[in-house]
């Protein structure tokens, strides 16, 4: 199996670190820390035009043969984001979505009622969808039930840094999903992105860690190695954890 | 006639379509999309579509975020 590509539907990415791009500080850090991660696939947000921000993501995406992936962030109707989705398929041309459906502005936790049923509208709707989930085992069920490309389980609330808070849900996740599983949001730093990975998760998306971070390029390579790395044990079979000691070196007496 | 442009009242020429839109705003037609009434009207529409007194227009467009 090819360790970097990620397969999502008929796609394959060629990177298992998705990237955010919110928070950072201009374009130029951004660049550098896109580049330095190795992402082939990043979101935006969709929000009103303004002369001042103009396309200036988009025109950096694109220079960097990065593949866009809008998410419908603010919304907390299906409806709002179901439109939403459809705006950024028509500005964007582009049918993947990052969907987005949260309850509060204190949480920013999925709304799972909302989510499921945006998720259902939009694949009937031809869309590939990446829901953004609750680390919830049944909720991930049902999204994969209603035709969802891939699911993507929160480790912590966005913007925490916490980490993988209930690692034993996000095994149980990959135990039964029968599409890609993403670690999305809460990771704080490289250990967490490589135990996502070592859980069994296909890639992790994140942003804050990187974009916030006080060296957001030095972060964007930690997290780029911390995939790879926990990718790579995952598949490699680790040992199993023993009680006692057990000897590398052989015993003196023979 | 008057029409809401994100949330901006504009005044526009009775019988305007949602091209008018763009012009207003200076933007040019890549990487936006166009809701009139929490609805979007595809690109290929903008020409024929017609705007009505009160329309409630959002321009939207990929920003930094998630």
């Amino acid at each position: 199996m090819d360790g970097t590509t990620l397969v999502v539907g008929d796609r394959k990415i060629a990177s298992r670190l998705i990237m955010g791009t919110g928070g950072a500080a201009n374009l130029e850090v951004l660049e550098r820390a896109l580049v330095a991660s190795g992402t082939a696939l990043t979101t935006v947000a969709m929000r009103r035009v303004d002369a001042a921000t103009g396309t200036g993501v988009l025109d950096l995406l694109r220079r960097l043969d990065i593949e866009v992936l809008p998410n419908t962030a603010g919304c907390r109707t299906a409806a709002e984001a179901v439109l939403t989705a459809r705006l950024a398929r028509e500005a964007l041309e582009t049918e993947l979505v990052k969907l987005e459906v949260v309850a509060d502005e204190r949480t920013l936790l999925p709304d799972p009622v909302e989510l499921l049923d945006a998720a259902e509208q939009l694949v009937d709707d031809g869309f590939t969808v990446l829901p953004y989930t609750n680390d919830d085992p049944v909720l991930a069920r049902r999204l994969e039930q209603v035709g969802c490309a891939a699911v993507m389980p929160l480790g912590s609330p966005i913007g925490t840094g916490l980490g993988i808070r209930n690692p034993h849900n996000i095994e149980m996740i990959v135990a039964e999903a029968g599409v890609p599983v993403v670690l999305d949001a809460g990771i704080g730093t490289a250990s967490e992105a490589a135990l996502a990975m070592e859980l069994g998760c296909d890639a992790v998306l994140l942003a804050t860690a990187v974009t916030r971070a006080a060296d957001p390029e030095r972060m964007a390579t930690a997290m780029r190695l911390a995939v790879e790395a926990g990718h790579a044990a995952r598949h490699a079979g680790r040992i199993p954890r023993r009680y006692w000691a057990r000897a590398s070196s052989p015993d003196p007496d023979d | 006639m008057q029409v809401w442009i994100n949330g901006a009242a504009h005044e526009l020429p009775a019988g305007a379509r949602v091209a008018a839109v763009l012009d207003v705003l200076g933007l040019p037609g890549r990487g936006v999309a166009v809701a009139v009434d929490g609805e979007l009207v595809r690109r290929a529409d903008w020409p024929a579509t017609p705007l009505v007194d009160g329309a409630r227009v959002e321009v939207l467009t990929a920003v930094q975020g998630g």
